[in-house]
């Protein structure tokens, strides 16, 4: 679950850093570069095969140790009071994660599924830059967009530290500087995210 | 802190054996001090219950100081109540007030089959410790104290993993029901020690094992053990634990 989640808190410094390209405001001139890069280097191929499958692995992972922790349990308290010694979002990380899986297969549709179809059959590439400029100036999608980035949020926060835990590093020194991190990461991150849609949406890029 | 004294409205978990179906009963105490302790209220409903000719309700405990970990009680939604590091048996009935309703379950979780009404068989913390918490070597006669040098923080963090009692709180305050931080300290304790160097690897594969096989739950880093531990035994425990696991198995030499 860590190692993986890892691997995919990998990846998102690099999708959200190369989404922030629009935020140069140059008709997506920067971005649609980095795109091309992306979509047609072959390590970055190979390394997108290794994304689905880190991927996969999270969300089996994750369902066994549901089935599992399920099982630990059988009769449930009848009265329980978890708040008193735990955050919400530490134990609903399976939940978030279900969000995530709904925002993802909706993210996915918009932005990947067609220009695949397009790279591989030899169509006109698309241009990501415009669809996202058509996409985001739907306030439905920018709402759900905005969701799934809230959602993404209380995952990373508590998912980020939680793997080095994990990890077996637990330092008195240390762990407050990866708490700090991983505050850090999921605010930047999610930040820039939820940016993108708004900034179509309210036309602060042109 | 003033004296006074309270009714109470108790809501406890009645269960006959490990294969019958339990439920909630009610019951009603008067006239409680608040200068007593959580199983002295209990000891006065179970005479309440004798003199009507009714079974008494079955609990454990054993030292009543807070040390030996025999007491369990999961009260009003905590394990071993509202107080903060904690026993049920260190629990004051000042902690509550005239007119409260107190409801009282028993440990939950597959590991801890109910024996009868709250009293759980937590004998898996005990196939867990037969499975290498301990040093397998002669004592001898007590050695100097400064014999063997060892770091004072060692020395500090060990001790703290030792003040574990395996009252099983971790377990069932966990959501998940794991027994990570029991484990973690019971490992702990002796991997930052000297004398358990020789059997570290081993130790910790061994006990990891029977702790899976036991059915625990798995750790998901909620810290809920540590918030509800009544000797605030630490998660950096659990870290070190998963740490040892990993550099146990990625150096033995056994299968």
């Amino acid at each position: 679950m860590a190692l993986t989640g890892t691997f995919l808190i990998t990846f998102l410094i690099v999708h959200a850093g190369i989404n922030a390209c629009i935020f140069l405001n140059d008709g997506g001139a920067t971005f649609k570069t980095f795109a091309h890069f992306m979509s047609h280097n072959w390590i970055v191929r190979f390394l997108e095969i290794g994304l689905f499958a880190g991927l996969f692995l999270h969300i089996i992972q994750g369902l066994l140790l549901w089935a599992q922790n399920n099982k630990a349990r059988p009769v449930r308290y009848q009265y329980n009071q978890p708040s008193k010694n735990s955050t919400w979002y530490s134990r609903s990380m399976g939940i978030l994660g279900t969000l995530l899986l709904l925002f993802l297969i909706m993210h996915l549709n918009h932005f990947y599924v067609g220009t695949k179809i397009a790279l591989y059959s030899g169509d006109q590439p698309h241009d990501l830059y415009k669809e996202m400029q058509e996409i985001f100036s739907n306030q439905i999608w920018v709402g759900l967009y905005l969701a799934g980035v809230v959602a993404l949020f209380w995952h990373l926060y508590h998912g980020f530290q939680s793997a080095f835990q994990t990890f077996g590093l637990n330092h008195k020194r240390y762990t407050p500087v990866i708490r700090a991190a991983g505050t850090g990461y999921a605010v930047i991150i999610c930040s820039l995210f939820a940016l993108m849609p708004l900034a179509f949406y309210f036309h602060w890029i042109s | 802190m003033e004296h006074y004294h309270m009714n109470l409205t108790l809501k406890v978990w009645r269960q006959q054996n490990n294969q019958s179906k339990g439920q909630l009963e009610t019951y009603q105490v008067k006239d409680i001090s608040s200068e007593m302790s959580f199983l002295e209220m209990f000891d006065v409903l179970n005479e309440q219950l004798i003199l009507e000719g009714k079974d008494p309700i079955a609990f454990d405990h054993d030292c009543r100081e807070g040390i030996c970990g025999m007491c369990s009680m999961y009260i009003n939604g905590q394990a071993h109540g509202p107080w903060q590091q904690n026993t049920t048996c260190q629990l004051h009935m000042r902690a509550f007030k005239d007119g409260d309703t107190i409801v009282v379950e028993p440990w939950r979780s597959n590991a801890f089959p109910v024996v009868k009404d709250l009293v759980v068989d937590r004998s898996s913390f005990d196939r867990i410790i037969q499975a290498g918490g301990y040093i397998s070597v002669n004592t001898g006669n007590a050695v100097d104290a400064n014999a063997i040098p060892i770091d004072k923080k060692d020395a500090d963090n060990a001790f703290m993993a030792a003040a574990c009692i395996g009252c099983g709180a971790c377990v069932a305050t966990c959501k998940n029901g794991s027994a990570m931080l029991f484990v973690g300290a019971k490992v702990s304790q002796l991997a930052l020690l000297p004398q358990g160097a020789p059997e570290r690897e081993s130790r910790v594969l061994n006990m990891v094992a029977q702790m899976d096989k036991e059915g625990f739950g798995n750790c998901t880093n909620t810290y809920a053990c540590e918030a509800e531990c009544p000797k605030g035994i630490s998660v950096a425990n659990i870290a070190r634990l998963n740490s040892e696991y990993l550099k146990a198995g990625l150096s033995t030499e056994e299968k």
